[in-house]
């Protein structure tokens, strides 16, 4: 009789386990949440605009392998604005009123985002973005960026920049600071200026020139003729490497360089780019894989890039941040259990996200919360953060020479 | 702050606008012949010229053939291209300004097919020839560039002899000139114009491997050369085979020595200026 029953009780134990085990898994059903953005698929974005497509994809098809959100699917209604913001601007009015879309995910750059934001606020939605560049320019109250620049990076920045230098043995004395006039790093080349000075460098040249210019020699010429310790270059892209190669054209080498927003391949597979500092907000090593769904991304996102043919296959600012912004939105809906943008933005306002960067707030001025950029560097063909200690992969310190 | 720039950095500016010029020269040689001669504005010339570089590239990084032997399979390609293109244009009797139109939309095609093989990151060729430089006293000279220059100027010098001394070249500028006298003199304008046309997508293809061996590529840079060989094939003079080459190493040079004296952002303004001054000097070349 006890056999029996025993049977019976494991039985229905299995049966439990399996109902619960089938629940956890069950795919999501119903109407889809369709969440809609534009992305830079072609024009001169669009190097970056493939990392942003490709994240999404990662993200859309791994909550939908789950239970997707509010137990509903997920589909992400994406149209090329072909890297010019005023298309982004129609395209955006054109998933609110024709797609109909139920919430918004951001565009690539910092154009496409200003575009974006108004046709946002024009219809009360929330815009999460992930490439914002200039904090002071986002004055819409239900945008959350998730590039954690702060809301003063061309200040907070440059004196983390500055500390890393500070704390190597041979700190500069002198800095030049040439840089792109594109919109988002010109004002960050801006502000290094002025802390640069506040900090006692001194400057021995400023250049600025047009995005776009194809002849760098004239400008590695220059800076090679007034010796400093310290190049600051606001580049944007592939221009750090097109001074570099400049620079090498004439057999020059800057002691130590600094470039704000690079290609993050061409830079780490030129030899001439060795010890090349950059900004970033992640990197592929502790203490970063620890962050929430960090190393399950990081794996992912190395198999499709490689799969769709990147040149660079490792996940960075770029891919983080845009990450992050469907970690956000999935975070605030989930909380709310809701659709509703105002339910959503006021939710997003009050709690802090967990994320791929660590925990994200919107609390600050602009919705901006902490400025968790950090510096990299390019070692043994690897990028690696240096500074502040507390972000440094295991053993790495800034290499000066 | 620095003073007024040094002879060395001068000269060094200079050396790049040089090469620089060069390849605008090279580019925008078979832009000049098709629309001098042809009556055809061919942008297309500009994505025949990417396709090429990436062309290269795929056959030196994966294939592991020397850049300067991929000429080989290029240039008969872009032949073939540029003959197809030239029937295509005249077989619909497409008129000048409307073969800017059909052939914008080759270079988005164009573009599009590039970005659809090699997506729209950045590819950039590492060859022998991008390591090698030479030391004239303080002056250094790159490998690619110095043969983009004398590739240029070969080749410049050819079509312009050709054009002067040849049957060919004759009947070519005669049919350019008056198209329904040349006929009647026995010259046949349509073989002509699919040789010239073939010749001048050669030369995009040329240009292709000589901006694959100094730069890098991305799908969307097929733009920002338009501007500025426009503005040397008009300095140039239209079906003249020297002219880009000169008024691009005019531009090329100007532009550098802008950046090495005053602010570089200003340079952008030379090539623009420097036409305006031409058009304004000389409006009957036009």
């Amino acid at each position: 009789m006890n056999s029996v029953i025993r049977r019976v009780a494991a039985l229905v134990a299995g049966a439990i386990v399996f109902v619960v085990a089938a629940a956890a898994v069950a795919a999501p059903s119903g109407q889809p949440i369709r969440v809609g953005g534009t992305l830079a698929l072609t024009g001169p974005l669009a190097s970056t605009g493939i990392v942003h497509q490709l994240v999404a994809d990662i993200f859309v098809s791994e909550i939908n392998k789950k239970d997707g959100l509010l137990g509903r699917p997920v589909e992400y209604v994406v149209k090329d604005d072909q890297s010019k913001p005023d298309l982004a601007r129609t395209l955006y009015e054109q998933l609110i009123t024709v797609d109909k879309v139920d919430l918004l995910m951001g565009p690539y750059a910092t154009g496409a985002i200003l575009s974006a934001m108004g046709v946002a606020q024009r219809y009360n939605k929330v815009l999460i973005h992930h490439t914002f560049g200039i904090p002071s320019l986002a004055k819409y109250d239900a945008h959350f960026p998730t590039w954690s620049l702060g809301p003063d990076p061309a200040t907070t920045f440059p004196n983390t920049l500055f500390d890393a230098l500070a704390a190597t043995a041979k700190p500069p004395k002198t800095i030049a600071v040439v840089t792109s006039k594109f919109p988002s790093v010109h004002f960050m080349s801006l502000g290094a200026r002025e802390v640069a000075k506040k900090r006692g460098l001194n400057e021995v040249l400023f250049l600025e020139w047009e995005f776009g210019n194809r002849d760098f020699g004239p400008i590695a010429a220059r800076v090679k003729d007034a010796k400093p310790d310290f190049v600051w270059v606001g580049a944007i892209g592939l221009e750090g490497n097109q001074l570099l190669d400049a620079m090498k054209k004439i057999d020059y080498a800057p002691p130590l360089h600094f470039h704000m927003y690079p290609a993050p391949g061409p830079m780490i597979t030129a030899p001439e780019a060795k010890g090349a500092l950059a900004a970033t907000i992640f990197e592929e090593h502790q203490p970063f894989l620890s962050n929430p769904g960090a190393a399950e991304f990081v794996k992912l996102f190395n198999e499709r890039a490689a799969k769709a043919g990147l040149g660079y296959t490792g996940v960075e600012t770029q891919a983080a941040a845009s990450y992050t912004a469907w970690q956000v939105l999935a975070a605030a809906v989930t909380a709310t259990k809701s659709l509703d943008d105002k339910v959503l933005a006021e939710w997003l306002k009050k709690n802090k996200v967990d994320t791929i960067q660590g925990k994200l707030r919107f609390d600050g001025p602009s919705n901006y919360g902490d400025d968790l950029m950090r510096v990299k560097q390019v070692q043994n063909g690897k990028w690696v953060v240096v500074w502040p200690k507390s972000a440094a992969a295991p053993g790495v310190t800034l290499q000066t020479n | 702050m620095t003073g007024f720039p040094s002879g060395t950095l001068l000269a060094q500016s200079a050396l790049s606008g040089l090469f620089v010029g060069a390849l605008y020269g090279l580019l925008g040689l078979g832009l000049s012949l098709s629309w001098g001669l042809l009556r055809q504005i061919n942008l297309a010339h500009f994505a025949l010229a990417f396709l090429s570089a990436y062309l290269c590239y795929q056959l030196s990084a994966v294939g592991h053939l020397d850049p300067l032997l991929t000429l080989a399979i290029i240039v008969p390609l872009c032949f073939a291209v540029g003959v197809a293109t030239q029937w295509l244009l005249a077989r619909f009797a497409i008129t000048p300004f409307n073969s800017l139109l059909v052939t914008f939309g080759l270079t988005v095609i164009l573009e599009s097919l590039i970005q659809g093989i090699w997506t729209a990151d950045f590819r950039k060729l590492e060859s022998v020839y991008g390591d090698t430089r030479f030391r004239i006293g303080a002056l250094y000279v790159p490998a690619p560039e110095l043969l983009t220059l004398i590739v240029a100027v070969a080749l410049s010098l050819a079509v312009w002899a050709t054009l002067r001394f040849t049957d060919v070249g004759r009947a070519l500028r005669a049919a350019a000139e008056d198209g329904p006298i040349a006929e009647a003199f026995g010259i046949d304008r349509r073989r002509l114009g699919l040789l010239l046309a073939g010749v001048s997508a050669a030369s995009a293809g040329i240009g292709g491997v000589c901006l694959a061996l100094s730069h890098t590529l991305a799908p969307a840079q097929i733009y920002s050369w338009i501007g500025v060989v426009f503005a040397a094939v008009m300095m140039g003079g239209l079906g003249r085979a020297l002219g880009p080459l000169v008024a691009g190493i005019v531009i090329g040079v100007s532009e550098s020595l802008t950046m090495a004296i005053t602010a570089p952002s200003w340079a952008p303004l030379v090539s623009f200026s420097l036409l305006l001054v031409v058009l304004l000097a000389r409006p009957d070349k036009f």
